[in-house]
């Protein structure tokens, strides 16, 4: 069961993500984004990560994504136009792309120590309560300094979305 | 029972790395802007896949926290792209890169 639902949502994940850079209309891709990120929230909640999924769901696939999906439309982004890009590069490139990613599986495959698979229930600390705990002991100063991160981009955005720049 | 269902890490971290590459070429060949910006996130996603698989494998939560601080910094980080964006489509009425070349030479 595991197995079948990790290679469904894994195909979509790819699938999706090849849409992605394959598609030319922005629309396009930002609506492949969303599976993406959909079937990765559905690998979270197989990894045991409950509270992650929930926050990759509302936060990601519904904040940000709104937020592209938003701009795409106000800015009345049309297709793109063909760039002069050299015959090598096509030619080249996806063969390239193909043999890296088979060394990395290689090196993968070869460099794990042998375990035991990941299975639903395996890991039980993906509780928002688990979370909450080391998020508000262990992590406090990284916590604290994010809120001041946040804080630098509102105010970046702010300034940034004023007539005069 | 359980070794028969179990899925093998190592096939969460291939996945993660070829959702990584396909960002890494959708940053790479792709013109518009928005698009560019999009592949950015799906490397961000790819990442995190890896975080928290390990976080699988080490039976320890801070790679959720480190998942979830990667998704904080995402946020900001996509609010002030896409002012950046915004401002970048006033004063130019486009979103080809090959358009936006200035501070190339």
């Amino acid at each position: 069961m595991d197995a079948i639902l990790f290679l469904i949502f894994a195909t979509i994940a790819v699938l999706c993500a090849i849409n992605l850079v394959v598609q030319k209309h922005p629309i396009s891709s930002a609506l492949s984004l969303i599976g993406v990120m959909a079937s990765l929230a559905v690998l979270y909640l197989l990894l045991g990560g409950e509270f992650l999924a929930a926050v990759q769901l509302i936060v990601y696939a519904g904040a940000i994504m709104v937020l592209f999906v938003f701009v795409i439309m106000l800015l009345n982004a049309g297709a793109e136009r063909r760039s002069n890009r050299s015959l090598m590069a096509t030619l080249f490139g996806v063969p390239l792309l193909a043999a890296f990613l088979a060394l990395v599986a290689y090196v993968i495959q070869r460099g794990l120590p042998p375990t035991e698979g990941v299975y639903f229930g395996g890991f039980t600390q993906g509780t928002p309560r688990a979370i909450g705990r080391v998020l508000f002991t262990q992590y406090l100063l990284p916590f604290e300094v994010t809120s001041v991160l946040i804080l630098i981009a509102i105010i970046g955005a702010v300034v940034l979305a004023r007539k005069e720049i | 029972m359980q070794s028969m269902t179990s899925v093998p890490l190592s096939w969460y971290l291939i996945l993660s790395a070829i959702l990584f590459a396909l960002g890494v070429a959708g940053f790479v060949i792709r013109r518009n802007l928005i698009t560019v910006f999009m592949s950015i996130e799906l490397m961000l996603n790819a990442v995190n896949l890896s975080f928290i698989t390990f976080s699988y494998q080490l039976k320890q939560v801070d790679g959720h926290i480190f998942s979830f601080f990667v998704m904080v910094v995402a946020a900001a980080e996509a609010a002030v792209g896409l002012a950046i964006i915004l401002a970048i489509f006033r004063n130019r009425s486009s979103l080809q890169i090959d358009d936006i070349s200035s501070m190339k030479y």
